[in-house]
């Protein structure tokens, strides 16, 4: 994977990577470091210099109900708005790809919500999914309390999925699209002639072909539901992580712990558990994405 | 393809048009409601016509927001992210490609693993860093000749602290990697076959020819900026630094009056229009940067 032909020079790579590297150092490994510190050590809380406690941070993390609690809610987030985006996405490129007169507007169209920032579509959300308006208001005017987000936690949890599917839905239809566009023109040619209608090929043979591409979206959103940024900004800007907890995402649980509790120790643990899941994720995905791409 | 299917194309227009209803939809409320009176916004059932109020509820959002100051800001923020991440990751792949330095290896992993550490889960000692820049140099300095230097930088409440921090890019810098890949080596024995040195070559042919890449970069980049949260959030205390995400709290309508949320709608969709026309206007250069960076 190496180029035949290089320039000789010592110093000049260094020189050009240099600014990245010091950013690179001071504003990820430097913290970096530092959280591994935290992680393992505890701050006197009348001064003193912290010392090292062995796995004392990571035991009262791990018997935290709390702890397991955001842990549930980040698992039911980042699955149930997952699969949503991927079928929606699915659903829609499938569709677009039949190339009917008018799709192409569609498609310009469907890729819109992803411009949008998750604070700023949770702030819209909360006047279109509003209780006392709108379609939910009718609802709720047939059965009290049918939809209510700041009274139940499933349906706060339900509201902050509904805002993370609507902006990522964009996001998995531009890859199935380019990737139903791959599927060579002659296997479906070849099964309508066998007189298998639009549907039937979907399932058969576009779905199937696409099996690459889903297991890469789910990879990606996976780890976007769990430390993704807009999971932060939708969850503190709409529910702040409540009612009683049950929108409290991981990564809301450490900025909150180190910011709100002051606890940097218990955050760094958490930061620590966190980051392990990350790489199993960043493995699975680049083994796999490794496979796919090709230099010529 | 040949085929005459009457059911399915009316069913893929149902579907399409679902869809349309789902993703759009949003918009259409959000314009609607921005566009009332606030007697109209909260009338049951909710009207999707819109109506002649917004350039009202627009300068009551701008005013209560001070959006004209947090816009500013996060233009500056935006494209200081952009321009920074489009060079600096130029750079790096460039030292990474070109170059049998030894150290290529390391350049290249020490950018990958930056790919797991996202802000959240080091936020604390990132904010240490900004407050204090050149700790980390004390204290090397300190440890290895024992010198106490004492020189401070604090970030907090800049310009420098509000996109520094998040220049720093993995996926460009692959990005570009990728795309230097796939040049033929003739182009560089070309290129010193004719007398030209790295630099040269970096800056005649390299950039130029990458001309597509940066644009697809340049997209995404400064959506990617505009809808920083966190990160503002956390380090600007100044409002003279504020940008749009954080104006959002200041449109949140009020407990105790009735809940204006025209203008809050209003300034949303004010906040919202900058990335939404980037991604509408340059949809191709944005989609192939997507497409291009997650392979």
């Amino acid at each position: 994977m190496d180029k035949r032909s290089v320039f000789k020079s010592v110093w000049l790579p260094i020189l050009f990577a240099a600014p990245q590297m010091l950013l690179v150092f001071l504003f990820f490994y430097w913290p970096a470091v530092a959280v591994l510190r935290w992680a393992f050590t505890l701050e006197p809380p009348f001064g003193g210099n912290a010392e090292f406690v062995g796995f004392a941070n990571f035991v009262e993390v791990l018997t935290n109900p709390l702890y397991w609690n955001s842990v549930m809610v980040s698992v039911i987030f980042a699955l149930a708005g997952t699969l949503t985006t991927i079928f929606i996405g699915l659903v829609l490129a499938l569709a677009a790809d039949r190339q009917l007169p008018g799709s192409g507007l569609f498609r310009f169209l469907y890729i819109l919500p992803y411009a949008i920032a998750g604070p700023a579509a949770g702030m819209a959300f909360r006047f279109i999914l509003s209780p006392e308006r709108g379609i939910a208001a009718s609802l709720n005017a047939m059965w009290p309390d049918f939809w209510n987000p700041a009274k139940y936690g499933s349906h706060a949890l339900i509201f902050v999925i509904i805002i993370f599917a609507w902006k990522w839905a964009g996001y998995t239809f531009i890859f199935l699209f380019a990737g139903l566009q791959s599927v060579p023109k002659a296997l479906t040619e070849a099964a309508a002639m066998d007189g298998s209608g639009p549907i039937r090929r979907a399932i058969d043979i576009q779905v199937p072909l696409l099996a690459p591409t889903l297991f890469f979206l789910l990879v990606i959103m996976m780890t976007e539901g769990f430390v993704g940024a807009d999971t932060f900004g939708i969850v503190h800007r709409t529910t702040n992580g409540g009612p009683n907890h049950a929108t409290e995402v991981m990564v809301f649980g450490i900025v909150n712990e180190a910011f709100q509790g002051l606890n940097y120790s218990g955050a760094a643990a958490q930061s620590i558990i966190l980051i392990g899941l990350i790489m199993v994720f960043t493995f699975i995905q680049f083994r796999f994405v490794e496979r796919r791409v090709h230099y010529k | 393809m040949i085929q005459r299917t009457p059911y399915a194309d009316a069913f893929t227009y149902f579907v399409m048009i679902l869809g349309f209803i789902l993703l759009i939809g949003p918009f259409l409320v959000i314009i609607a409601g921005a566009t009332q009176t606030l007697q109209q916004i909260n009338s049951v059932p909710f009207r999707f016509m819109p109506q002649g109020q917004f350039l009202e509820n627009a300068s009551a959002a701008w005013a209560r927001a001070d959006l004209a100051r947090a816009i500013g800001n996060s233009f500056v923020m935006a494209g200081l992210i952009t321009v920074g991440k489009v060079v600096l990751s130029a750079m790096t792949a460039f030292a990474i490609v070109y170059f049998r330095s030894p150290l290529r290896h390391f350049f290249f992993w020490a950018v990958f693993i930056t790919l797991m550490l996202p802000l959240e889960v080091r936020v604390v000692p990132t904010y240490n860093v900004a407050a204090d820049m050149f700790e980390p140099f004390r204290l090397l300095i300190a440890f290895v000749t024992g010198i106490e230097v004492s020189v401070e930088w604090n970030l907090l409440n800049s310009y420098a602290g509000l996109t520094l921090p998040l220049i720093a890019t993995a996926t460009g810098t692959f990005l570009y990697r990728q795309f230097f890949m796939t040049l033929p080596d003739e182009l560089a024995e070309a290129a010193r076959m004719d007398g030209s040195g790295p630099v040269r070559f970096f800056f005649e042919m390299l950039l130029p020819l990458s001309r597509t890449n940066m644009l697809a970069l340049t997209t995404i980049m400064f959506v990617y900026g505009w809808n920083q949260y966190l990160w503002p959030l956390l380090m600007v205390t100044d409002p003279t630094y504020k940008t749009t995400m954080m104006s959002l709290s200041a449109l949140v309508p009020s407990e105790n009056a009735t809940p204006d949320w025209n203008v809050t709608l209003a300034g949303t969709l004010i906040i919202m229009t900058p990335p939404l026309l980037v991604v509408a206007l340059l949809q191709r250069w944005f989609v192939r940067g997507l497409v291009a960076t997650e392979k």
